[in-house]
């Protein structure tokens, strides 16, 4: 019976007097005024300078302003192509392929230039979902720092050369050498498997390896000895009601999580009349995104997932014999999994994430104990993204070092960086004669090659993918190859002796398969093909368990007090992402954190290591510093034999007390370009090689390194001042048994507020009401659906052309995102580091009906239109920022600097008053670069004020296609950049006027759950949420949520308006009082 | 205006009765003349051929007395095509198939079957149509109405301040005369009331002509710069007649008009080589070439009329026109919302172009100018639900009220046409 608090940082839960001080101010800086106390006249800038200033500046912008206008030019086409109308978008379905990762996509192309991803609704497991990194990666073609030519190295440096001579040195080296091989990351592609085959089989004694930079062989391999072969399976998350995760991050990296989310979230959405939900489990060692939104969670040394599947599988087979597992919770939580699981058994699934043959073969023997084989994971399709196999890699670096290699091709893999022994491998590298990389880009291992090749980007490629055995998802090019690069398929090919394309190849390949051009033009024009082909691949065998379990209690356990463990963030993934601006300023869902990697400890750690006891209200001083700077204490981490390591702390509650996680993918080379160089810390050499696979969990000793180094977090400064109706969550049972707590508040906003008519919208206000006569615009955010991964902020920032400010811009609080997504711990009032959930709140504007950030714009600059959208006009706005400083959401940004160069003065970029801007900045601004602007919306420029419009460029383009064929907008015809990429359907759009529209019926299905935030100062948001519900038994008293709802409690009189009933549930609800005004009347 | 209303109602009773009387002779007399305008002018010409043969006398050739048989092949010339030996020469002749016109209905085949042979009876010099000769106005200008005014209150203004001074010289005389001692007066230039008087006029006439030209700034009403073909619009879109739709035809679909490409120029160029019937052409002083103009879209063409046959398309360049109307970043604007939407006539924004040899900004472009628009425009609002947008039939809020005499049209203005966000995003 405790109460929960939502809470966003430390003080917020320790102290909140002194938190609600501390966030008076929204930027804690001190305001560059000179002293005024004195006289004025002595002061540094008198009144007397101030007009000359002014004088100057006004005389200054109007000669600015008054320069000749430039003559511009139209150039139209030579020859128009018939079927491009200049101006208007094209769609192209194509595919996004990171090594493994596929996920089909739809280019929206204008004018020649893709500018923004979409998912491929066509699509059958992705459904139109995308990720974060899935809709960042346009702006990875038009990266100035990508490879523009063939090179070849002449001494140290790399010099330009041409295919001619590339193709024909390459050639030569190739025949002489004895022991060719092809590396790359895992390949998808059917028809580049077959050009593979044809190429080694012109080179006898070649071979193919495949290497990922996180790998799955554990599983793969474990999949092998239980009958399976070498084969990942389809895991069917919506056909389980109970999720055991062991260590599994499988909505933010994990397999492919886009699939995974579609299918969690069917489980996750409730229906109120009948609520019921899966109900899932995580074990981990520190807080991932999907520990993050799960029912229960608990913690464990990394290294002791094993022990944890053990645990599990005795509980179900008796014959199993269960290890001693010495923490009590955790071992409570075993038990309950288990009767979670036997209860449902058919409808149970469980994951793991471990990289450990033996964990993974004792998951296996688990799925096959609770029946998980053919109902929840399916051996009929099987999944593609992964196939590196560890050894294969050793062994490879082995024969390079003795010599036995004479060629290495490199495609996709970067050894030289992901290789935990990165050392090792360049120095095996430079034995061999021939070594050629296909790269995009100037990575670790292509800087180290002989020769580069440099291949497309996969939105001017051809190709195919094949994620399941029995789906293709096909390439086509979005536009002409920008660049001097040829399709690496076409080097092999031509280096094999086929003077074919790959393009010509790949037809040929697929008109065959499919038995005509035709229906290859159609899947093409699809992009995606679902094939008949069945597999049978044995059934289970659970032979191995034996030596699984054996394998566990032999493994090696970590030296040293603290273990480290590696993981992936959803935005730089395995370091893909270092070196795109917006992932690399896309918040961590967790940690809120941009611009680099950090070590995350628990707090029990921060206060034995660093003395910072945020659980302690006495320890004030400390504490504050810790939370309110973005200055954090710096640890050493000796994980031994390894290179030891400084990076910044951030204290995260609900991590195991001994686990400290740092993210893969930092630490970049200069090379990579701007936007990686010299942000975060590699930390892939902490892993190691047990014989069989890769470890990402390694034995620490930690010391403190005595400085501070900065985080750019984005959260700490958005504060809602102790306004808990903004976040509302509870869990199954107390919704179940108490489901009016929504609607009670509602009706005593109504009682309180609205007696003349009963009408809150109209009565409770002095202002008149708008009149919306056509179409009012609406959004519908379900929490239960929304997981945090990013992919919305990203889609955002593309669709709208919102700038990248850098790490020292995001320092001082200047972020420009449109769209944040709040994350709020949940724990008891006393008991921060007892997690029970997290909250994961999309915030954007939410267009108030009686906005407060209008009324208080001097020249009218935002203002409500007859849609209900909340407009900005940016050439309006003068920048006074009074609409942020009055808007209760705090979703306004302001352009504190030229972020875009969109100013009339050139080189207002790197004045010093404004402090200079990042590099990333001017990178963004390159003319390359700037070819991915969306040019239906404007580039703001510096000193307006910017928020979400609603995408009103898509509403607006919407109604004009509606008007232009003359018929009404259909309900779904226009969509926000951020509800097309969701994965998980959180977000609904649309005109509200219209009764039968999604919207609409979503916010009729849901009156107990929907919710406004901050309902009850009469703002009239139209952005309404559902709020979130947990599945655990606890049940929670209402009154969490702040002052408004403590008017009416459990003693008001029974309901006999119809407005408090508990359907279903006789017991005693608490409900609103009758209706007082009824005695007025 | 109110008591006027009953007659006004039976009036338009009256014309439309007249209207759908008359309405089924009225499609070939009228139509035709602008069908032929709208879909053939562009490639047939009634006397010679041009992309497609002349079309005089087309009934006394192949099977075209029967328009069901013409129709059939301008419906679908691909098929007709197909099993007629007559249209394949056509098509060995003229090097291409004619554009379908899926939707012309035999009314209307009729119709300019009708329009041709009454021109082609008339011959090359028939008598002109209605809109050949251009009526100059002589409506007195107001401009020179402010000129005239302006010289007169300054004439005035002068004789003011000439009799003021007559009378303080006069009173100073009388002053003397009668002995009064009075201070010796101040020159006029060194009177304080003048040089106030002067200072406000200053001020006020200086600032009301520095915030207009300031608000002016980067407007370029009448910017017409030289363009590296000198295209005449007059001898296109005036003389010729061609629909703007057929070289602008993206503004129908697109928020850019756009300028057509090479391509399309040569539709009608690879005929006509030669500027030689139309009027002489003059930019400004200088004479102007119009065969030599074609021979600089040749180049760019990469054709060579010597050696029509040897034309390869795909080798021309496009040509660098120098932009005339031009918006601001910040302003979004849309033509299809516009032209096809809205049904607003191109002239509306881009004036008489039928009379502009180079081709000139006519509207200022403001946002003034814009908003005003917005206005008094009424939107193709279904008032009826049977006529108009069907995409209007959603505001249910407006319908009841012109059903009730509220209101008796909707105007841009009423769905939101003034708010920034219309065009500023």
């Amino acid at each position: 019976m405790s109460q929960n608090k939502y809470w966003q940082n430390f003080g917020q839960v320790t102290d909140p007097e002194k938190f609600q001080k501390q966030v008076q101010d929204e930027f804690k800086e001190e305001l560059p005024f000179e002293d005024i106390d004195g006289k004025l006249v002595d002061a540094k800038a008198p009144r007397r300078d101030f007009l000359k200033y002014l004088g100057f500046s006004t005389a200054a912008a109007t000669l600015a302003a008054s320069c000749k206008v430039p003559v511009r030019k139209a150039i139209p086409f030579a020859n128009k192509p018939e079927n491009i109308i200049p101006g208007e978008a094209k769609y192209y379905a194509t595919t996004y392929i990171q090594d493994g990762d596929v996920i089909p996509v739809v280019a929206k192309v204008r004018d020649g230039r893709p500018i923004k991803i979409e998912g491929n609704t066509l699509s059958p497991y992705t459904k139109g979902g995308t990720t974060a990194r899935a809709q960042a990666s346009v702006l990875d073609l038009y990266d100035m720092f990508r490879i523009t030519h063939p090179k070849r190295k002449a001494g140290d440096k790399f010099e330009e050369t041409t295919y001619e001579f590339v193709d024909k040195a390459i050639a030569e080296g190739l025949a002489g050498a004895s022991g060719v091989v092809l590396l790359t990351s895992t390949v998808v592609s059917p028809s580049t498997k077959q050009i593979i085959t044809e190429f080694l089989a012109k080179y006898p004694g070649s071979r193919h390896v495949t290497a990922d930079a996180v790998s799955y062989s554990g599983m793969l391999l474990a999949n092998e000895a239980s009958g399976f072969g070498r084969n990942l399976p389809t895991y069917n998350f919506g056909a389980a009601k109970v999720i055991v995760s062991l260590d599994a991050d499988f909505l933010g990296n994990w397999m492919n999580p886009v699939e995974n989310g579609l299918g969690y979230g069917k489980g996750r959405k409730i229906d109120e009349k009948n609520p019921t939900m899966s109900k899932h489990f995580q074990f981990e060692g520190y807080l991932s995104t999907t520990g993050a939104n799960a029912d229960e969670r608990f913690t464990h040394r990394p290294s002791e997932t094993g022990v944890v599947a053990q645990a599990i599988l005795a509980g179900l087979d008796g014959s199993v014999a269960a290890p001693s597992i010495a923490d009590a919770k955790l071992k409570a939580g075993i038990a309950k999994v288990v009767n979670a699981l036997k209860a449902n058994n058919g409808s149970s699934l469980v994951v793991s994430g471990s990289n450990d043959v033996n964990v993974q073969i004792l998951v296996n023997a688990i799925n096959n104990a609770v029946g998980a084989y053919g109902t929840t994971v399916s051996w009929a399709t099987t999944s593609n993204y992964r196939a590196g196999i560890d050894k294969d890699l050793v062994d490879l670096i082995a024969q390079m070092e003795a010599g036995q290699v004479g060629a290495l091709l490199v495609y996709g893999a970067n050894p030289a960086y992901h290789y935990h022994d990165a050392d090792k491998f360049k120095a095996a590298l430079k034995k061999v004669k021939l070594s050629v990389s296909f790269g995009e880009k100037m990575d670790e291992t292509t800087e180290l090659c002989q020769y580069i090749v440099p291949t497309h980007n996969y939105l001017e490629s051809w190709g195919d993918a094949a994620p399941k055995n029995n789906l293709v998802s096909f390439l086509q090019p979005t536009i002409y190859p920008l660049f001097k690069t040829r399709p690496y398929q076409t080097s092999l090919l031509k280096w094999a002796g086929n003077n074919t394309d790959y393009e010509t190849y790949f037809r040929n390949y697929w008109s065959a398969q499919l038995g005509s051009e035709a229906a290859f033009e159609k899947a093409l024009q699809d992009g995606v093909l679902e094939l008949m082909t069945t597999l049978s691949i044995g059934t289970y065998n659970g032979g191995g368990v034996g030596n699984g379990i054996a394998g566990i209690a032999s493994a090696k356990k970590p030296a040293g007090k603290y273990e480290v463990v590696l993981y992936q963030k959803v935005s730089i993934g395995t370091g893909t992402g270092a070196y795109n601006p917006w992932l690399q300023e896309l918040p961590d869902p967790i940690s809120k954190a941009t611009w680099g990697n950090y070590a995350l400890i628990s707090m029990s750690m921060a206060k034995e290591m660093l003395g910072i006891d945020l659980a302690n209200k006495d320890n004030e001083r400390a504490n504050n510093n810790y939370e309110y700077y973005p200055d954090k204490p710096v640890i050493k981490i000796a994980v031994a034999g390894k290179k030891e390591i400084e990076l910044p702390i951030l204290v995260i509650p609900g991590m195991n007390a001994n686990t400290i996680a740092i993210a893969v993918g930092y630490g970049r080379n200069e090379a990579l370009g701007k936007t990686a160089a010299g942000v975060g810390q590699g930390v892939y050499h902490l892993g190691s090689f047990n014989g069989s696979t890769f470890s990402y969990v390694a034995g620490a000793e930690i010391t403190d390194a005595k400085r501070k180094e900065k985080i750019a977090q984005m959260q700490i400064h958005n504060s809602y001042e102790g306004r808990v109706e903004v976040v509302r969550e509870t869990t199954l049972a107390s919704f179940i048994k108490d489901p009016n707590e929504i609607t009670d508040f509602r009706q005593d906003l109504l009682d309180k507020y609205a007696k003349a008519n009963n009408d809150f919208r109209k009565d409770a206000t002095l202002y008149g009401v708008h009149d919306m006569p056509g179409l009012k615009w609406g959004m519908n955010i379900d929490m239960n659906a929304c997981y945090g991964c990013g992919a919305c902020v990203v889609a955002c920032h593309t669709e709208n052309n919102v700038p990248v400010v850098g790490k020292s811009e995001v320092l001082r609080f200047h972020d420009m995102h449109w769209l944040r997504i709040d994350r709020y711990f949940v724990s008891d009032e006393n008991n921060p580091d007892d997690l029970k959930g997290v909250v994961f709140q999309p915030m954007m504007c939410q267009h108030c009906d009686n906005a407060p950030c209008e009324n208080v714009c001097p020249v009218a600059a935002t203002n409500h239109s007859a849609e209900g959208i909340n407009q900005m006009a940016y050439n309006r706005c003068i920048g006074t920022r009074y609409c942020a400083n009055n808007c209760p959401f705090k979703v306004r940004r302001f352009n504190w600097s030229d972020y875009t160069g969109a100013d009339s003065f050139p080189n207002n970029q790197d004045q010093q008053i404004v402090g200079k801007l990042d590099p990333v900045v001017h990178q963004m601004n390159d003319e390359l670069t700037r070819m991915v602007l969306n040019p239906d919306v404007t580039v703001r420029s510096r000193g307006v004020m910017e928020k979400c419009s609603f995408c009103i460029q898509r509403t607006q383009a919407a109604k004009l296609n509606a008007k232009k064929e003359g018929r009404p907008l259909q309900d779904g015809e226009a969509k926000t950049a951020c509800q097309q990429a969701c994965a998980g359907d959180a977000i609904i759009f649309g005109n509200v006027n219209d009764h039968n529209s999604q919207i609409s019926l979503v916010r009729k299905e849901n009156p107990k759950r929907m919710y406004q935030v901050l309902e009850q100062i009469h703002v009239l948001p139209n952005v309404t949420y559902l709020s979130k519900v947990r599945n655990t038994e606890e049940i929670l008293h209402r009154g969490g949520h702040g002052a408004a709802a403590e008017g009416h409690g459990e003693d008001s009189a029974p309901a006999n308006d119809g407005h408090g009933k508990a359907e279903g549930h006789g017991e005693a609800v608490p409900s609103a009082q009758p209706k007082e005004a009824e005695a007025h009347h | 205006m109110i008591p006027c209303k009953p007659t006004a109602t039976k009036l338009k009773l009256f014309i439309l009765s007249f209207v759908v009387v008359f309405a089924f002779k009225s499609v070939s007399a009228q139509d035709g003349k602008a069908l032929f305008q709208a879909k053939c002018q562009s490639c047939h010409n009634i006397f010679k051929d041009l992309t497609g043969p002349a079309l005089g006398g087309l009934e006394e050739r192949h099977k075209w007395a029967d328009h069901n048989e013409l129709k059939a092949w301008i419906n679908n010339p691909g098929g007709y095509m197909a099993k007629d030996a007559y249209t394949q020469g056509l098509k060995a002749k003229y090097g291409s198939v004619m554009t379908s016109f899926p939707d012309v209905t035999l009314p209307e085949v009729t119709a300019i079957v009708d329009y041709i042979n009454k021109t082609y009876a008339a011959g090359p010099g028939g008598p002109k149509g209605p809109g050949d000769d251009t009526v100059s106005s002589n409506a007195p200008d107001k401009s020179q109405n402010a000129v005239i005014f302006g010289v007169i209150s300054l004439i005035l203004a002068i004789i003011a301040l000439v009799l003021m001074q007559v009378n303080s010289n006069l009173k100073k005389m009388s002053d003397d005369a009668e002995g009064i001692d009075r201070p010796e007066p101040v020159a006029f230039y060194r009177n304080k009331v003048y040089i106030a008087m002067f200072a406000i006029v200053f001020f006020i006439i200086g600032g009301y002509f520095t915030t207009k030209g300031m608000i002016g700034l980067q407007r370029q009403t009448n910017y017409h710069p030289e363009q590296p073909i000198f295209f005449s619009h007059k001898v296109h879109a005036g003389i010729n007649q061609i629909n703007c739709l057929y070289c602008h035809g993206n503004a129908w679909e697109s928020k850019s008009a756009a300028i057509p490409s090479t391509n399309v120029c040569m539709n009608c160029h690879k005929a006509i080589q030669s500027y030689e019937k139309g009027p002489e052409l003059f930019d400004g002083e200088t004479k102007i070439d119009g065969t030599a103009e074609i021979a600089k879209l040749y180049k760019y063409a990469g054709f060579d009329p010597k050696n029509a046959a040897a034309w390869d398309p795909s080798k021309a360049k496009p040509i660098e026109w120098n932009k005339v109307h031009n918006l601001p970043d910040h302003v979004f604007f849309s033509h299809a919302q516009h032209v096809k939407a809205g049904n607003v006539q191109c002239q509306t924004c881009h004036g008489e172009v039928t009379s502009m040899n180079t081709i000139q900004q006519f509207s200022e472009l403001s946002m003034g100018w814009c908003v005003n628009c917005h206005r008094q425009t009424k939107v193709q609002f279904n008032y009826d639900s049977t006529s108009g947008n069907k995409f209007y039939s959603i505001y249910e809020k407006f319908h009841n009220d012109i059903k009730s005499g509220k209101m008796d049209s909707v105007t841009v203005k009423d769905i939101g046409g003034l708010e920034c966000q219309k065009c500023h995003y």
